[in-house]
C-alpha cells in the first residue's frame, strides 16, 4: 500500500502492464466488476439458479449446434445421410448429437421450472413486466427451435410430425395456406422444407433469441434480482457465491444429460455386452418416405399434450381443430402475456398462480392420456377380456348380434360393450406398438445398409431402402401375395392358424431342402402348407407323392433325399450346401423319364413343357421371377394354373400389376438374398 | 481529454436539425432495405410456385382390384420435381381403390388424412379406415365415423377406367383441417 501510493516505485510485471494497457483503452475492469459484483439480496440461494441453467443450456445448444452444423447437410438426399454419418461414423459424433438432442429436452424442462418460479414468486410484477414478456417470447423461440430441429434428420418420425405441424399452420385463418407454403418452401415437402427449417433452427430463431436474451439479461440487471421474501440473511455478491451455486447446477444439468446418453452403455458393459456407440444418444429413424405410412408418428414428448389436445375436440369438425390448434393455445399465451396486468388486481396474483399450475397440470394430464392410449396394450390385463374377445369374434362386433347372444339383458350388454371399448383401445394401442416396432426394425435396417462398404448411392438413402429386398419384400408380399399365400415358419406356434386361412402354398423357406422335404411328404403334400387349399389338391403331384413315392421298393429313402438335395441345389439359396454326391444322384433321378422326368422337364431330359413345371433352376431367382411374371407360361402351370395372377404381364398398352423391379425384390426376399453386414 | 470541453453544436431543435434526423433515418433505412428486400423477395419465392394442374395418372389395371367392395391400397407413381432435383417415376402418394361385385367402376380415396395429413390405414379388423395419428376413423367408403377429430370424410378422387382396363386417378391434394374440400 505504502509503495503504491508513492507512484511508480513498484514496477508492475509484464502482464500487469498489459492489463493496464487494455483497461485504459476499453475499461474492461469496470465492465467485469459490473458483471460480477451484482448484489444478491439476502445472499446466494439455490433457488436462483434456474435462469442461469437456461442460459447454460442455450450455450450448450449453440456450441454443439455449431459443431453439428459443420457436418450437417440440409437437403432431401443428404440430411438423413449426413446425420447418419455424424451418428454412426464420425468419432464422437454420437456424443455431440446426443448432448444436443437431450439438452434440448432439458431446456424445455428448465423453461417450465423458470416460468413456474417467476409466476409463483410474483417476479412478473412492476417494474419487471417487460422482462416477463421477453421471457415468454424467449420461451416461444425455444419451442420453435425444438419444433424445427425435429425435422432436420429427415427421418420418418420427424417428417410425419412436421406434416401434422405444418398442416396445422395451414388452418390459421386468412394467411394459413400462404404461411404453410412459405414454411415448407413450396407445395411439397422436400429440399426447401429442410433448408428453411434449418435456416429457422440455426439462424433466424437463435439470432432473435440472442437479441432477446441480451435485453432480458440487461433488464434483469437493471431491476436486480427479485429476492425471495422475507430476507433473513445479509446480502452477498453474485461473484463468487451465487456463481458457484449456478456452476454446480449447470454441472448437474449436464450430468443428467450425459447420464441419459451413457447409462445404456453402462448397462450393456455391466451385462458384458458389446457397446455400439452409434446407438447411444439420439435416435435416427428410417429415412423419410412420403409413400410409406408411418403409424408411429408422434411429436417429441413435450409436445404430446398438444397432440393429445387435438383429440379432445373429437366430433367438433373443423371448428375443433381450429380451437385445439390455434384458439386455445393462443388464448393461453394471451392470458400469460396479460399476467403482469392481471397481477395488479386484488386476487390477480392468485389467479395467475392457479392458472399456471392449471396449465401445467392439464398438460401433464394430457401427456399421461396420450401415453396411456399408446401403451394401453402393455399394461392392461388382456386375460380378463378373453370372454369379450371371444364374443366379439363370434358376433363380428355387431351390436344386434351381441344383444341376441346375451339374451337382451341390458346390464350385461352395457358391461360387454364397455369391455369391447377396452378391446378397441387395445387394438389401437397394439397398432401403435407394432408400428413402433416396425419403425425400429426399418431404422436398424437403413443404418445397416448405410454401413455397406459401397456406401450410400448419390441418389440417397431412400433409393437404397426402396431397392432392399429385406425391407421391401415383406411389404410387397403382404400387399400382393399374402391374400392367398402364407409365409410362416412351420415350427412357429401360430403356424396352424395362419395356414388355415391361406389358399395357396406356404412360401416360407421356398427353395430350401426343408421345404422340398415337406412337399415330398405324403402327410403334408395335400395339407394347407402345400397343395391342400388349391385346385391341385387332387392333382397328379399329390397323387404321385401319396402313392408312388410311398413305394419303398422304387423310391428308397436315400433316393428321395437325393432328389431333395438336387432340388435345393437348383435353388441355390444363400448358405445352402447340399452334399455333392447326393445332388448328382438326385439330378439323375429327376431327369429320368421313369421318375420325375416322366412329367417334369429338367435340363435337357426332353420332357414336354406344359404338363408340369420345368424343374430346371427350380427356386432360383430367375425361376421365381418367371413364375411371378406369368404362372400360365408353359414353363410353369400352363393351362392348369389355379388362381395366381400374371403379375408381370401387361396387356397391350396397359400396366402390369407389378414392375420387374418389384418382382425381383419379392423373389430376392423369398430366397433370403439381401445385403448382410 | 481536451476535446470534451469544446462546445457542441446542437442542431436538434432547429429546422435543419429535423431535416438531418429525417434524412439520416431515410438514408439508413434505404441502405438496409436492399439486403432485407432481396432476402424477403427470395424467401417469398415459394408463394409464386403454384402446383401444376392435377392430371389423371395411371395407377393400376382393373383386374388388380378384386370386385369384393374391399378397398386396396395402391401407390401413385409419377415424375416429381423437388426444387433442383427431378425424380422419374417415384411413388408420390397412395390411394385406396375399390369396386363392387361385378362393377366396372372404381371408387378412389386419397390415403392422406383430411384432418392433419397423416397416412390413413386399414384397421386390422378390415372393417374401417383409421388414421394412426389422432384416431380419425372412416367407413370403407370414406365416410366419417362419429365422433371424429376429422372435419370431413376422406377425400374421394376422380377416377376413370380407360379402354385398355387401366385405372386412372386424378391426383389431387386438399387442404387439411378444414370442413370443405379445397384443393391445396
Amino acid at each position: 500500500m505504502k509503495n503504491a501510493t508513492q507512484g511508480d516505485v513498484v514496477k508492475k510485471g509484464v502482464f500487469g502492464r498489459l492489463a493496464d494497457f487494455f483497461d485504459d483503452r476499453t475499461g474492461y475492469r469496470a465492465l467485469m466488476h459490473d458483471a460480477l459484483y451484482e448484489r444478491v439480496p439476502g445472499g446466494a440461494r439455490w433457488r436462483y439458479v434456474w435462469g442461469s441453467t437456461l442460459v447454460f443450456a442455450f450455450m450448450t445448444q449453440v456450441i454443439t449446434g455449431l459443431f453439428l452444423w459443420a457436418s450437417y447437410s440440409a437437403s432431401a438426399q443428404t440430411a438423413w445421410e449426413s446425420v447418419y454419418y455424424i451418428q454412426h461414423e464420425m468419432a464422437g459424433g454420437w456424443l455431440l448429437r446426443g448432448i444436443h438432442h437431450f439438452m434440448a429436452q432439458a431446456m424445455v424442462v428448465l423453461l417450465a421450472l423458470h416460468l413456474l418460479q417467476v409466476v409463483i414468486d410474483g417476479a412478473y410484477k412492476a417494474p419487471r413486466e417487460v422482462n416477463f414478456w421477453l421471457g415468454l417470447i424467449l420461451m416461444m423461440l425455444v419451442l420453435g427451435m425444438a419444433l424445427t430441429g425435429y425435422l432436420l434428420p429427415w427421418d420418418q418420425k420427424g417428417y410425419w410430425a412436421t406434416i401434422v405441424a405444418t398442416n396445422l399452420a395451414g388452418i390459421v385463418p386468412g394467411i394459413g395456406p400462404s404461411l404453410q407454403q412459405l414454411v415448407i418452401g413450396g407445395s411439397e415437402y422436400g429440399h426447401h422444407t429442410l433448408t428453411r427449417f434449418f435456416a429457422l433452427h440455426a439462424g433466424f430463431l437463435p439470432g432473435a433469441l440472442i437479441v432477446m436474451l441480451v435485453v432480458h439479461l440487461a433488464l434483469f440487471r437493471k431491476h436486480g434480482l427479485h429476492a425471495k421474501q422475507p430476507i433473513t440473511k445479509p446480502d452477498a455478491m453474485f461473484w463468487p457465491d451465487q456463481v458457484l451455486r449456478d456452476a454446480v447446477a449447470m454441472l448437474a444439468v449436464m450430468a443428467v444429460v450425459l447420464g441419459v446418453i451413457l447409462v445404456p452403455a453402462l448397462k450393456a458393459m455391466l451385462a458384458g455386452e458389446p457397446v455400439d456407440v452409434g446407438h447411444l444418444g439420439a435416435e435416427l429413424g428410417a429415412p423419410a418416405d412420403p409413400s410409406l405410412p408411418y403409424a408411429a408418428a408422434r411429436p417429441e414428448w413435450y409436445f404430446l399434450f398438444l397432440f393429445q389436445f387435438l383429440k379432445v375436440f373429437e366430433g367438433w369438425g373443423a371448428t375443433g381443430e381450429f380451437l385445439g390448434a390455434i384458439v386455445v393455445p393462443g388464448l393461453i399465451m394471451g392470458v400469460m402475456f396479460l399476467m403482469p396486468i392481471i397481477g395488479n388486481w386484488k386476487l390477480g396474483h392468485r389467479f395467475n398462480v392457479a392458472f399456471t399450475l392449471g396449465i401445467v397440470a392439464g398438460a401433464g394430464l394430457l401427456t399421461a392420456m396420450a401415453l396411456n392410449e399408446d401403451y394401453y396394450a402393455v399394461w392392461v390385463d388382456k386375460a380378463a377380456l378373453a370372454d369379450a374377445q371371444k364374443l366379439y369374434d363370434e358376433t363380428g362386433g355387431d351390436e344386434e348380434k351381441l344383444a341376441a347372444a346375451l339374451g337382451g339383458d341390458k346390464a350385461k350388454i352395457t358391461a360387454m360393450e364397455a369391455k369391447w371399448e377396452k378391446l378397441e383401445k387395445i387394438r389401437h394401442s397394439q397398432a401403435f406398438l407394432d408400428a413402433s416396432k416396425q419403425a425400429k426394425l426399418d431404422a436398424a435396417r437403413a443404418i445397416e445398409l448405410a454401413g455397406r462398404p459401397e456406401k450410400i448411392p448419390p441418389a440417397g438413402m431412400l433409393e437404397l431402402v426402396r431397392t432392399d429386398a429385406k425391407s421391401q419384400g415383406p411389404r410387397l408380399f403382404a400387399q400382393h401375395c399374402a391374400s392367398c399365400h402364407a409365409y410362416v415358419d412351420p415350427q412357429a406356434p401360430e403356424a396352424a392358424s395362419v395356414l388355415a386361412k391361406a389358399s395357396a402354398a406356404n412360401l416360407h423357406g421356398f427353395g430350401s431342402a426343408a421345404w422340398m422335404r415337406g412337399l415330398l411328404d405324403p402327410d403334408q403334400v395335400a395339407g394347407p402348407a402345400y397343395f391342400g387349399n388349391t385346385a391341385h389338391k387332387d392333382g397328379d403331384m399329390v397323387n404321385f407323392v401319396q402313392n408312388d413315392l410311398t413305394d419303398a421298393d422304387t423310391w428308397k429313402k436315400d433316393d428321395i433325399e437325393a432328389v431333395i438335395a438336387a432340388m435345393a441345389a437348383e435353388a441355390g439359396l444363400p448358405g445352402a450346401k447340399p452334399a455333392e454326391p447326393a445332388v448328382a444322384k438326385g439330378r439323375e433321378l429327376i431327369a429320368s423319364d421313369e421318375r420325375c422326368g416322366s412329367c417334369h422337364r429338367f435340363r435337357d431330359n426332353g420332357a414336354d413343357l406344359g404338363t408340369a413345371c420345368d424343374l430346371t433352376g427350380w427356386g432360383s431367382r430367375d425361376w421365381l421371377v418367371g413364375i411371378i411374371v406369368d404362372p400360365t407360361h408353359e414353363r410353369f402351370y400352363g393351362d392348369t394354373n389355379d388362381r395366381m395372377p400374371s403379375f408381370g404381364k401387361a396387356d397391350e398398352g396397359s400396366l402390369a400389376p407389378l414392375t420387374r423391379a418389384q418382382i425381383e425384390l419379392i423373389a430376392d426376399w423369398l430366397r433370403g438374398e439381401w445385403y448382410r453386414p | 481529454m481536451a476535446q470534451q470541453h469544446r462546445p457542441v453544436v446542437h442542431p436538434a431543435d432547429s429546422r435543419r436539425g429535423f431535416l438531418a434526423k429525417a434524412l439520416s433515418i431515410i438514408t439508413g433505412g434505404l441502405a438496409t432495405l436492399a439486403p432485407v428486400g432481396a432476402g424477403v423477395w427470395a424467401f417469398l419465392d415459394p408463394l409464386r410456385r403454384t402446383k401444376a394442374a392435377a392430371s389423371y395418372l395411371p395407377v393400376t389395371e382393373l383386374a388388380a382390384i378384386p370386385d369384393d367392395g374391399v378397398p386396396r391400397q395402391f401407390p401413385v407413381i409419377a415424375d416429381r420435381v423437388d426444387a433442383w432435383t427431378g425424380f422419374a417415376a417415384e411413388p408420390i402418394g397412395a390411394v385406396y381403390l375399390r369396386r363392387a361385385k361385378g362393377s366396372e367402376t372404381v371408387e378412389a380415396l386419397s390415403a392422406t388424412c383430411p384432418h392433419a395429413g397423416c397416412f390413413v390405414e386399414m384397421e386390422s379388423t378390415g372393417k374401417c379406415f383409421r388414421c394412426p395419428c389422432h384416431n380419425s376413423e372412416f367407413t370403407l367408403d370414406g365416410g366419417i365415423v362419429a365422433p371424429s377429430p376429422s372435419p370431413r370424410p376422406m377425400d374421394a378422387l376422380e377416377c376413370r377406367v380407360a379402354k385398355n382396363g387401366e385405372v386412372e386417378v386424378k391426383w389431387q391434394k386438399f387442404r387439411a383441417g378444414v370442413a370443405d374440400k379445397v384443393e391445396q
